[in-house]
């Protein structure tokens, strides 16, 4: 499914990723661990083609088509989405009219006809109900004046809504409760599937209790430095990143 | 000096111009060597727009001919329509209305200039008179040729417990200035003061308001907004004056403007005068670029580029057309501005 092969990737000149190898197969969930400052965002931005995110060397292909040479767009109608670690406000522009939207561009990218009112409304008060999402919620600007949990309940909502193949949560779990949590955690494995995957990306071990990785990888100073099944995220909540940062 | 002064006597010299401190950004006087010849008497056409059969009247003035007064008497309810049109062959002209709103009567009242093409310089002068108690909401669609010169200056006089709000709806001409002068008696009369215009290619637009607060308990609430594209140059005067003794007004004023191309402008000059020592008042003035944080959200959600802009865009000036009361004007006034952004 996503393979990344050494990747480089600098922003205003200062290299962050220097090297990173990762391959998460079709059907499973692997989480992306590491100190502040490792390049845990970066690459979530370097997948999703953020501006400013430059490549500098190695390759990203999902399904062995080169994700690098496509713009943002193109990479979400080809099914990456990125749940962000701080959801943007857009002012004026209602929850349910941004999704249809951007469900409508993705659609047309890969020549599908777009989806009709009701089957949209249908699907979106479906997937709210599974969510606790309030319907009324749907049809206020999106993510303003949310609070933190909310407005990540709203990623999961756009996730669950526009189906990608391969998702990408970074730090998904900060500014949730427990209960919210747990309605997210949720959400997310309800969409594991044998044709999808995931990339977790967490400073902390809590989300993981949630969302069960099949492989947890450290990311330290722009490469993954160690790899391995879940029982690593435990290590890592006991002894800290400080044995890694000096490997690194 | 006025620019009806100087259209009536075919006198350039009397155009206001850049020396004139309220009308430096939209200097006449140095684009306009000569008054145009007098408009011939002008051939109207059918009105373009979802609002023709939405309201109790309509009527039409053609090169500055057939205006007429309109009067709601008290306790009436009318929403009228009212055209100012610029023929092809057109030259210069001047209209001069009155409207009064009875007490307790309701007006909705939406104005629309046109245009077959440009090389007119036109003149509207309206005077308003709300008695205590009445209700009006304008609505100012204007809608220029690129080439035309066209003039509106409003008079608005207010009574207590009056309402009045208010939008103008612009896309801009060669020179355009749409003025709205109000007198505020304080006395819970409320006062919306709203705008936007949406630039392209060397349009100009220029929104001038000067609010005057001369007595207790006055509200006024002010939101205009802009997107300038292209070499276009988008004006924004406002002032807000709080008389001595206008205690307890509440005056708020906001300017917030979108620049989407290095070679658009705009000049901005949002002024409190506060004379008064009870009173609350604030403004805010913002011209920036989209935000790049939402549009690479947008974009990540599967929007093109162009289509993530466009959305952005559509939903800064949404604000002030969501004021809007009327709904069917409302409406109208989101189409309008839709298809100005080309979505």
């Amino acid at each position: 499914m996503l393979s990344i092969s050494n990747l480089h990737a600098e922003v205003d000149g200062n290299e962050i990723l220097k090297g990173l190898n990762l391959e998460v197969p079709a059907g499973e969930v692997h989480a992306i661990m590491g100190p502040n400052g490792a390049g845990k965002s970066t690459l979530s931005y370097v997948l999703t083609g953020r501006e400013g995110y430059e490549v500098t060397q190695g390759t990203a292909t999902l399904d062995g088509e080169d994700l690098l040479a496509l713009d943002p767009a193109e990479r979400a109608a080809k099914g990456l989405f990125l749940s962000f670690q701080y959801p943007l406000e857009i002012p004026g522009v209602p929850a349910l009219t941004f999704i249809r939207t951007a469900m409508n561009a993705q659609r047309k990218a890969r020549g599908e006809p777009e989806v009709t009112a009701p089957e949209f409304l249908k699907l979106a008060k479906a997937t709210a109900a599974s969510l606790r999402i309030d319907f009324d919620m749907l049809k206020r600007a999106l993510n303003v004046g949310f609070s933190g949990g909310e407005k990540k309940r709203m990623e999961i909502f756009q996730m669950a809504m526009l189906s990608p193949r391969f998702l990408i949560l970074d730090e998904t779990d900060s500014g949730l409760d427990i209960d919210a949590l747990k309605i997210v955690a949720d959400g997310v494995n309800a969409m594991r599937a044998p044709n999808r995957a995931m990339l977790v990306i967490t400073h902390y071990q809590r989300l993981l209790d949630y969302i069960k990785p099949d492989r947890v990888h450290v990311l330290s100073a722009g490469r993954i430095v160690a790899s391995g099944g879940p029982e690593l995220a435990l290590e890592l909540e006991r002894e800290g990143y400080d044995k890694y940062a000096r490997a690194a | 000096m006025s620019v009806a002064a100087a259209i009536k006597a075919g006198d350039a010299s009397l155009l206001p111009g850049k020396r004139d401190e309220d009308w430096r950004w939209t200097d006449l006087r140095g684009l306009i060597r000569q008054i145009p010849a007098p408009s011939p008497e002008g051939r109207p056409w059918s009105w373009d727009s979802p609002l023709a059969n939405a309201l109790d009247s309509v009527s039409t003035v053609a090169n500055g001919r057939g205006a007429t007064d309109l009067e709601v008497l008290a306790g009436e309810t009318k929403t009228v329509g009212w055209r100012f049109l610029s023929s092809a062959e057109a030259g210069s002209h001047n209209a001069e209305l009155w409207v009064s709103v009875g007490e307790g009567a309701t007006l909705t009242l939406v104005e629309s200039y046109e245009a077959a093409e440009g090389g007119y310089l036109a003149n509207t002068s309206i005077n308003v008179r709300l008695a205590k108690g009445a209700r009006m909401e304008r609505v100012v669609f204007a809608q220029d040729d690129a080439e035309g010169v066209n003039i509106v200056d409003a008079s608005i006089e207010l009574a207590a417990d009056a309402v009045y709000g208010q939008t103008v709806l612009t896309n801009g001409a060669r020179r355009q200035r749409i003025e709205t002068r109000v007198t505020h008696p304080g006395a819970h009369a409320q006062l919306r003061l709203d705008g936007a215009y949406l630039l392209g290619g060397q349009r100009n637009a220029d929104l001038t308001t000067v609010v005057e607060h001369q007595g207790l308990d006055g509200a006024t609430s002010q939101l205009t907004k802009g997107v300038v594209r292209d070499q276009s140059r988008g004006v924004f005067q406002g002032r807000i004056v709080v008389a001595e003794g206008a205690d307890r007004t509440d005056a708020r004023m906001g300017h917030h403007a979108l620049i989407l191309s290095d070679k658009a402008e705009i000049d901005a000059k949002p002024e409190l005068l506060i004379f008064a020592d009870d009173v609350q008042c604030a403004h805010g003035n913002t011209v920036g670029a989209l935000d790049e944080d939402a549009l690479f959200y947008a974009e990540q959600r599967g929007m093109p580029a162009d289509l993530a802009r466009a959305l952005l865009t559509q939903a800064f000036v949404g604000e002030v057309i969501e004021r809007i009361e009327h709904e069917a004007v409302r409406e109208a006034a989101q189409a309008w501005a839709a298809s100005r952004l080309e979505l």
